[in-house]
């Protein structure tokens, strides 16, 4: 027996008021069977089940508000044994009633309202039919487990082949409702089903057109605007960084000139793959743009971290795990003070000359699993702590990768670092940011002999590398900043 | 009382002749009365007086009691007549003391004026001419102040128009006679005194568009009448911090000018409005309705408006001055439509209460 | 100017044509409007007429004899029980039918309906539905002509109910005042809607407050189509000469209820039967049967010609097309687009 509760129809709902039962007590109701209309804050919806099984006792009357997860009705699963043969017991149990999807992200709450007539198709297969499917091994065995990973794919009715196209077309089958035998989701189901809704941007109607028309994904605009809301500026700021970024100079309301155009497309849907696309799109432009323009020269020196690694420790060891300072803090700080007394390494080149930027705004190069690079930046790096930049960076790199940066968080780099220690190499030369003129890297920490005073011992290094434009500046303005990282490093309690 | 304005825009024409907005006015019903024998005007202590603000002053003396015509005090019945006589063929204007006492002819001018027309199948056309002074800002009280020219603006029938600078205030009346249909012509009574030299080249105005003050590209400032000076205030004081406000007189309240508000904000994107008159039901609330219709999608903020707080106005000066529409409002509203913080105290004025808060 | 005031009007010294052929053609006037009116109550009933509907029966000698001291130019203001005055005036059946009917060849177009009949080339203008409404415009009328010297009486049509208005003392100050040429004639018919004259107003004798603004002002017996027309001359060739605005009071009687939508529970039944025994109609008609001047023949070959214009008139109202809904919007301002410089 299983529970069919109040579902939650959204990450904001918190209870739900159950409008209408459409099943009663006795009735047979199949997986995605609809059995109530609840409505929320947005409109009435109707509910289904994930569950087969006789409807027992109603629990809420109609017109009753309760909150999400409160048992509805009972579902007694006794009544249609033939549909639970070979299948686990505990599978049902363990199985989420009547749930959106575990996996959904909690903003995805748009879940489409099934179709009644639909939903209730289950319930008129004929038994032979059922009878039938279950000789099929894609069939209904919908609780069966086809991986050891569990989760929300487990519940639903699907083979391989319909896993797979889900997989590919970035639909959650949490969300669809069978019309195979017993509910089963099908391909066709798989085909018709809209890939989930991105949540709604609060943004101005201008800002939303402006974005359709730059080809700018709304979702990865920070608003500025009241409550947040997207307004033409931040879609203006976001399609700059996307494109090259040109500083954070305040050009927010003039009209948009041409020049500020990507030269690629730089829409970015919803769908992953094309987001991996026109980012490599993007990607390759301003690379090559930079490789054309800029004459790189490249600098490296390896730097002790004894110092650090001690003075970490210390620190850490009164620390929870999850607040524990990691080395890359500290490299990040003194990257960002080393810019201070190096101020030409930190601005851009523009219209010919260098120009200085007032603040140091750590531009950090992030890989993305899917592929692709962004680099989000911490303002003013200098100046914040190395706990306060362990927490941006971990924020960044986190919402970087769930592609939820805000737009200011994607402007105003004046210098870029970036670290591939944790893929394993010792030292990076990347290509430099245009219109930056310098770019940081920071390969693994690494133990490695180490000679200092006429000792040899084995200390933990890393690989510092400068990247620079040769325009902007030359080899020794270059060296005294690695130079300078080095010294920070080495009292980084200072830092 | 006095009232200085710091300056109305007008087209820079420093060879004109310096006027008041009283003698613009003046001016425009002498010609008229001079240039048509079937012009006349007729109100409350518009001849022996000169007009309760002055406006009429010397008309009397050159053209008689027959075409200056003291009225008793029943507006009712002298809009009624000037309704009657432009039946038959006169051209009235008919002079109200304010906007309150109008109330007392609004049976005329909507049941009458504003309907004959239509109520006849096309036979009765109404060619009167109804002026009369809006507004606060003078310490009249709660029965001389309001602004209810968007009640009029409502009525289909009639054309409202709202003269805020010399060159309109000398220019209106005519085109307002020449029209067929009825005419209101709202003097917002703080304009009487502004002075300044009416632009040489000045010639009759176009009373079917509004006019663009000032040009701007960051948010568009709409407004008419008495608010126009402060439009222009907080459009300078925007400019100080680096705001490109444009400034549009509405001069035409009925038929509102539509394409110049649309065509403004769709390159600024962002609209205030600022009108004397009360927010709930406003003509404010049209225009903002409008741009929702017609701009959404120009639309960068939500449409800011500022108008009168929802009290009688009261007679107090500081409460009074805190009941309209005042330039650092107007300011404040700007920065919010263009998405800048105010930084407090120096333009602190609050986003006014919605009505439904404030009761 | 001096007050000058009498309770009745003075038999005039010599009696305006009051040839056989004259009475016939008040006869025949006054029956149109009743028989107008009865079919517009079929009409009303049969859901053809919809709107609220006054009906004038009772009353048909004060439009009659008024419209008797009127000339095509001068102007006629109204009321909503207007289609009497209307019909007196010489506005045809057929356009006010049309009108009932909401279609295109109504005398407003369909805009306007039962209470508000006008014809500009009749200057008739209008039936006013704001009681009270339509004085100020009568008097703006005569200003007018006051003005340009032309020698026109605006006659302007009012109730009992009106004389509680503001607008009827604000026009009778101004009129007097101004020594407009007006001919303001209240049509007492003892009740404002539902409320009887006593009711309504402290001092009942409206003549007589009338009076006090300076204005020639007689109270007349507006079930007598002859003592209308009588006075009505008589204040009419007064305005004519300049002596400012005129007044009268019809004392007269509406026979049935106020508008269609009205039970008639505030009068008593024989009180109606009292006034319907001075029906001006049927009393024209019997004093003219009893000079011999109406046999039974003539009587009945005169409804036959009523009722067959009226039979027109209903069929023509039919065939009208109506306005086309695209025109909606016309007529609310002035098609002709001025030349503005």
């Amino acid at each position: 027996m299983t529970a069919f509760t109040m579902p939650s129809l959204g990450a904001d709902m918190d209870e739900g008021l159950l409008q209408e039962w459409l099943v009663s007590p006795g009735e047979r109701v199949h997986k995605g069977d609809v059995m109530a209309v609840v409505e929320t804050d947005k409109a009435a919806i109707e509910v289904e089940c994930f569950e087969s099984g006789t409807v027992g006792r109603l629990l809420v009357e109609p017109g009753t508000r309760v909150p999400v997860g409160t048992p509805l009705a009972l579902i007694e699963d006794q009544a249609v044994p033939d549909e639970r043969a070979g299948v686990g017991e505990a599978m049902v149990s363990k199985a989420p009633t009547c749930a959106t999807g575990g996996q959904e992200p909690a903003t995805r709450h748009q879940r489409p309202a099934p179709r009644r007539k639909a939903a209730r198709k289950p319930e008129v297969t004929p038994e032979p039919a059922l009878a039938a499917s279950r000789k099929e091994p894609t069939g209904e065995h919908v609780h069966a487990p086809p991986e050891p990973s569990g989760g929300a794919d487990s519940v639903i009715g699907a083979g391989p082949l319909v896993r797979h196209l889900a997989v590919l077309r970035g639909v959650d089958l949490t969300t669809l409702h069978g019309t195979g035998p017993g509910g089963r989701i099908t391909r066709a189901d798989v085909e018709h089903a809209q890939p989930p809704l991105a949540p709604k941007v609060r943004a101005s109607p201008y800002a939303r057109r402006l974005a359709h028309d730059l080809g700018v994904d709304l979702a990865a605009v920070q608003g500025t605007g009241d409550g947040g809301a997207v307004r033409a500026a931040d879609v203006r700021t976001a399609m700059r960084t996307l494109a090259g970024g040109k500083g954070p100079e305040r050009t927010d309301r003039g009209p948009l000139t041409g020049d500020t155009l990507p030269d690629a497309a730089i829409r970015r849907d919803s769908r992953p793959e094309d987001r991996t696309d026109t980012m490599r799109r993007a990607i390759a432009d301003l690379m090559s743009r930079s490789k054309r323009e800029i004459p790189h020269y490249y600098l490296s020196t390896t730097i002790d971290l004894t110092a650090a690694d001690d003075w970490l420790r210390r620190i850490n060891r009164a620390r929870t795990p999850t607040d524990r300072l990691v080395p890359a803090a500290l490299l990040l700080k003194a990257a960002a003070v080393a810019a201070r007394e190096v101020p030409a390494l930190n601005g851009y080149w523009q219209n010919g000359e260098f120009v200085p930027a007032s603040e140091i705004n750590l531009g950090i190069a992030v890989s993305l699993r899917q592929g692709g690079l962004l680099a989000p930046v911490i303002h003013t790096a200098d100046t914040l702590p190395p706990d306060a930049l362990m927490t941006r960076l971990k924020e960044l790199v986190q919402r970087a990768r769930r592609g939820r940066l805000r737009g200011s968080e994607m402007t105003g780099a004046t210098l870029t670092v970036t670290s591939l220690g944790d893929q394993g190499v010792e030292a990076v030369f990347g290509v430099i940011h245009p219109p930056q003129v310098a770019l940081v890297g920071f390969g693994a920490v690494v133990e490695r002999p180490w000679a200092a005073g006429g000792m040899l011992g084995v200390r933990p290094v890393v690989t510092a590398t400068l990247a620079a434009d040769h325009r902007a500046t030359d080899g020794a303005v270059g060296a005294r900043y690695l130079t300078a990282v080095d010294r920070l490093l080495q009292r980084p309690e200072e830092l | 009382m006095t009232t200085t304005h710091p300056r109305i825009a007008e087209a820079a024409a420093p060879s004109g002749r310096k006027t008041t907005y009283r003698e613009a006015m003046r001016e425009a019903m002498r010609e008229a009365l001079r240039s048509d024998e079937r012009v006349f005007l007729m109100g409350e202590d518009v001849g022996r007086y000169g007009g309760c603000f002055g406006v009429s002053l010397g008309l009397l003396e050159e053209f008689g009691p027959e075409r200056i015509r003291d009225a008793p005090l029943s507006e009712s019945a002298f809009v009624g007549a000037g309704i009657g006589a432009a039946l038959a063929g006169m051209r009235p204007i008919v002079e109200i003391m304010t906007v309150n006492f109008s109330l007392l002819a609004l049976d005329q001018i909507l049941n009458n004026a504003a309907t004959l027309l239509h109520m006849s199948g096309g036979q009765l056309p109404v060619p009167i001419v109804i002026r009369m002074t809006t507004g606060a800002g003078r310490q009249l009280a709660a029965q001389h102040s309001h602004s209810l020219e968007g009640w009029y603006a409502h009525i289909p029938g009639l054309r409202v128009l709202a003269p805020a600078t010399l060159t309109d205030a000398r220019y209106m009346l005519a085109p307002a006679l020449a029209d067929p249909d009825p005419v209101l012509i709202f003097e917002h009574g703080t304009l009487y005194n502004v002075s300044g030299d009416l632009p040489a080249g000045a010639g009759p105005v176009d009373i079917d568009h509004a006019a663009v003050r000032r040009p701007g590209t960051d948010v568009t400032l709409i407004t008419y009448g008495g608010s126009l000076p402060k439009a222009l205030a907080a459009a300078d004081d925007l400019a100080s911090g680096g705001i490109s406000a444009e400034v549009i007189d509405l001069r035409t309240l009925r038929p509102l000018d539509d394409a110049a508000v649309g065509d403004s904000v769709a390159r600024t994107h962002r609209a205030v409005v600022v009108d004397e008159g009360w927010r709930t039901g406003s003509l404010a609330a049209e225009i903002s309705a409008r741009l929702t219709e017609q701009h959404f999608y120009d639309l960068d903020a939500p449409v800011e408006r500022v108008c009168s707080a929802e009290v009688p106005i009261p007679y107090a000066r500081g409460l009074e001055e805190a009941a309209l529409p005042q330039v650092d409002g107007i300011v404040a509203a700007a920065h919010r439509a263009v998405g800048e913080p105010v930084l407090t105290g120096a333009n602190g004025t609050e986003r006014q209460p919605v009505t439904g808060r404030s009761g | 100017m001096t007050t000058t005031r009498s309770p009745r009007a003075p038999r005039p010294a010599a009696r305006p044509n009051r040839q056989a052929a004259h009475r016939l053609a008040l006869l025949e006037s006054m029956l149109r409007v009743r028989r107008f009116e009865e079919r517009c109550v079929e009409l009303y009933s049969a859901a053809r007429i919809r709107g609220f509907m006054h009906l004038y029966i009772g009353e048909e000698a004060v439009a009659v004899g008024v419209n008797e001291a009127l000339t095509d130019d001068d102007a006629l203001v109204s009321t909503y029980r207007e289609h009497g005055h209307a019909l007196a005036r010489g506005v045809p059946a057929e356009a006010i039918m049309a009108e009932m009917f909401g279609k295109v060849t109504g005398c407003s177009r369909g805009r306007g309906g039962s209470m508000h009949l006008f014809d500009a080339g009749r200057r008739f203008y209008g039936g006013n539905a704001i009681v009270g409404g339509g004085l100020p415009l009568a008097a703006g009328l005569a200003l007018a002509d006051r003005m340009t010297a032309r020698n026109r009486v605006t006659c302007c049509f009012f109730g009992d109910g009106a004389f509680a208005e503001g607008e009827f003392h604000e026009t009778a100050n101004l009129a007097a005042l101004w020594q407009l040429p007006l001919l303001l004639v209240c049509e007492n018919n003892l009740y404002a809607m539902g409320t009887a004259l006593a009711r309504h107003q402290a001092q009942t004798d409206l003549a007589l407050r009338a009076a006090a603004y300076g204005m020639v002002s007689w109270a007349v017996d507006g079930m007598d189509v002859f003592a209308v027309e009588d006075a009505a001359r008589r204040a009419a060739e007064g305005v004519r000469a300049g002596t400012g605005p005129h007044f009268l009071e019809m004392r007269t009687y509406r026979f049935r209820a106020h508008s269609m939508y009205d039970s008639d529970r505030y009068r008593d039944k024989a009180e109606i039967e009292h006034w319907k025994e001075r029906d001006p109609v049927e009393g024209l008609a019997r004093r003219m049967r009893e000079a011999k001047e109406l046999t039974d023949r003539a009587r009945t070959a005169l409804e036959d010609r009523l009722a067959a214009e009226i039979d027109a008139a209903v069929e023509a109202a039919d065939k009208a097309p109506e306005e086309p809904v695209e025109d909606l919007l016309k007529y609310v301002t002035s098609p002709v687009e001025v030349t503005r410089p």
